[in-house]
């Protein structure tokens, strides 16, 4: 029974509430109340993705473009298992080169201590300073070698993972700037005051406004060797861009949750006399982190939308850079693999929200969750 | 401290709460006088609104008098601190702390110096005290509103103030949960018997653990209307105490004042409140108005 009660605030924790009846009936617990249920949250929407599935194909043959028929649910599917095995293949290659290169490497590596063990005999005394020479050079064909990187283009998994890892650096810069903003206004009216008008000015500016601003500035700021940059410039530009529009909602929210906080809390934190600091971290955090969460939840939705569109104009590889590839490349693919990225792109949407979800209810105080 | 000093302990000095209402000035609380000795619990009763609260959170230091002063242990009290232990209507727990924690964090204010281990001790130990010793660990929201309160008791005694101001303590329990939490309070104030300032709206419950029972006027413009001297010895038992004829008197004098003073629908509920209470209670003696004990305020 403990076991039962385990995995179903688990699954009410992670949001999949819909399976509750499932475990019940399964755990053989009235299942004439459970069966309406499955039926309701289960069956139904299972229901009406096939009637929608139903509707696609009926509708796909019936349009024509110029790149043949709109393709099938089937065609996608065909399309995205011929990325992910593409994606195999990709890996398989890229892993191959490195070998390669490696490998090559050490025989420049072992070259160069050959040489060097024959110009250090005394009966090489002659062409010491050639064999040292030529050691020198190898070692240079060594270090060039290793810094050669695989040029082949990217799989559709390896777009998705800079896509993530996009959209996960602007909303760590984001957040490392909107939560303390948000606290200060929160706590100040008058800071509130001064930066009000900032944020009621920026908010609705369109990611694609920011961009070209953003890559000018990164363009002028961020001159580091390309070949001994951590990041690509295109990738700071679209990370700042997700950065800017995602800003926002944990902005304001945070900023009306600190505002917000119950009175009787401000009172105890009043009565007990509690420093700045431990007001700060004992009672004003805690208290605001719900809505917090609300709108980190909000802000990360709102990254991952403007990322894609960023992607499309800054050019950094990832899933909108994919889908402007497919539709310049024109071929009677194209169709497929965008509507892949468009199921992608939602999903992973769909993932994030959820996981950020569960984050929202780990940390909220008023549900009975027990750690 | 000289006798003095014992005997005014807290002194409210013609204090005035004036509000910016609508239509001017609004004067919530005027000329408030009242000194309290140290070591004596006392009751402010009224109707809602009467300012009651107000004159509490005063003293709490979370709000200004608009005029005059308070003094509390010869200092002017001029903003909040962990000298007077506020326990307020709701429990006003932070729920994301367990018990013992939310105990612990105003300890650690007054006791800077003490160790994690010490401060921890003072609080499971106040915590036992009002029957949650097994409940150190649990968060508020796993508590019933009663435990909340619990817990709010414990930490405003656990700060070991010069005060206890208690703002309607019971009000949002049921019937049967009050009456224990009234007899944890009583337990607790007799171990050192702390000035306590309770505010509160039932009868019984200012008789029962005061030694006077302030009665305020209606606001606006409340004032100290009639003070009652609760001659009880301590400890006082519930039961006796209800069997006492005096008691019945002393209570009669309390519902009789808010009586005159009822305005609107109030005036319904205690003659309501009154007849309920002759109705259960018509096997005891009745009082005539001659044994009326009338305690004059000077």
């Amino acid at each position: 029974m403990k076991i039962k009660a385990t995995i179903l605030n688990g699954l009410q924790l992670a949001g999949l509430g819909a399976f509750d009846p499932v475990v019940r009936l399964l755990s053989g617990e009235n299942p004439s109340a459970q069966l309406p249920k499955i039926g309701q949250f289960i069956l139904m929407p299972i229901g009406g993705f096939a009637l929608f599935l139903a509707v696609w194909t009926i509708a796909a043959s019936s349009i024509q473009t110029r790149y043949g028929s709109i393709p099938n649910p089937k065609a996608v599917w065909v399309a995205g298992s011929q990325l992910l095995a593409a994606h195999q293949k990709t890996t398989a290659d890229r892993q191959q080169f490195y070998v390669d290169r490696d490998k090559q490497a050490k025989e420049y590596v072992e070259k160069a201590a050959t040489l060097r063990t024959a110009a250090a005999d005394p009966k090489n005394a002659a062409l010491k300073d050639r064999l040292d020479e030529a050691a020198v050079k190898n070692d240079g064909l060594a270090a060039s070698t290793m810094k050669r990187k695989y040029a082949g283009s990217p799989s559709y998994l390896d777009q998705i993972r800079t896509s993530l890892l996009t959209v996960f650096t602007g909303f760590v810069l984001a957040s490392a700037i909107a939560i303390p903003v948000g606290i200060l206004c929160g706590l100040s009216p008058v800071f509130m005051a001064c930066v009000n008008p900032f944020i009621q000015i920026f908010k609705p500016v369109s990611p694609l406004a920011w961009l070209p601003i953003v890559m000018i500035v990164v363009g002028a700021l961020y001159t580091t060797d390309p070949s001994e940059a951590w990041f690509e410039k295109s990738f700071i530009s679209s990370a700042i861009t997700v950065a800017l529009c995602s800003l926002w909602p944990t902005l304001t929210n945070t900023a009306l949750g600190v505002a917000s906080i119950d009175k009787d809390y401000i009172n105890v934190a009043r009565v007990l006399q509690l420093s700045p600091s431990s007001r700060v971290f004992k009672i004003i955090l805690p208290a605001s982190l719900p809505l917090m969460f609300t709108g980190l939840r909000i802000s990360l939705g709102v990254g991952w939308m403007v990322l894609i569109a960023a992607e499309m104009l800054a050019q950094n590889p990832g899933l909108g850079k994919f889908v402007w590839d497919m539709f310049q490349n024109g071929s009677s693919e194209t169709l497929a693999q965008i509507m892949v990225a468009v199921f992608t792109i939602g999903g992973i949407g769909f993932l994030l929200d959820r996981i950020m979800i569960v984050c929202q209810r780990m940390v909220s105080f008023d549900s009975a969750v027990s750690a | 401290m000289n006798p003095a000093a014992i005997d005014r302990y807290l002194e409210l000095w013609r204090i005035t709460k004036t509000y910016q209402g609508a239509a001017g000035p609004v004067s919530v609380v005027k000329d408030f006088n009242l000194t309290v000795k140290q070591g004596e619990f006392i009751s402010l009763i009224g109707h809602s609104g009467c300012g009651k609260s107000t004159v509490l959170s005063m003293v709490a230091g979370l709000s200004e008098p608009s005029k005059g002063g308070l003094v509390l242990a010869g200092r002017e009290i001029t903003g909040p601190g962990p000298d007077r232990g506020v326990v307020f209507q709701s429990p006003s727990l932070l729920p994301w702390l367990t018990a013992l924690q939310n105990v612990t964090l105003g300890i650690r204010q007054v006791k800077p110096t003490a160790s994690r281990k010490e401060i921890d001790e003072i609080g499971a130990h106040y915590l036992t005290l009002v029957g949650l010793g097994d409940a150190l660990h649990t968060r508020p929201p796993e508590l019933s509103q009663g435990m909340r309160q619990r817990v709010g008791l414990a930490r405003a005694f656990a700060l070991n103030p010069k005060m206890l101001l208690l703002d309607e303590p019971f009000g949002m329990l049921d019937s049967l949960t009050r009456m224990e939490l009234q007899q944890i309070l009583i337990d607790l104030w007799l171990e050192d018997q702390k000035t306590a300032l309770m505010v509160t709206h039932d009868v019984d419950e200012a008789l029962l653990l005061s030694d006077r029972v302030v009665m305020m006027t209606n606001g606006p413009e409340a004032r100290v209307g009639e003070i009652l001297e609760v001659p009880f010895a301590r400890p006082r038992d519930r039961f006796a105490l209800i069997e006492d004829p005096q008691f019945e008197a002393l209570r009669d004098q309390l519902v009789g004042f808010l009586e005159d003073h009822a305005v609107g629908h109030a005036a319904e509920r205690v003659a309501q409140q009154r007849s309920e209470k002759t109705d259960s209670e018509s096997g005891l003696p009745t009082v005539t108005p001659a044994e009326l004990v009338t305690v004059e305020d000077a």
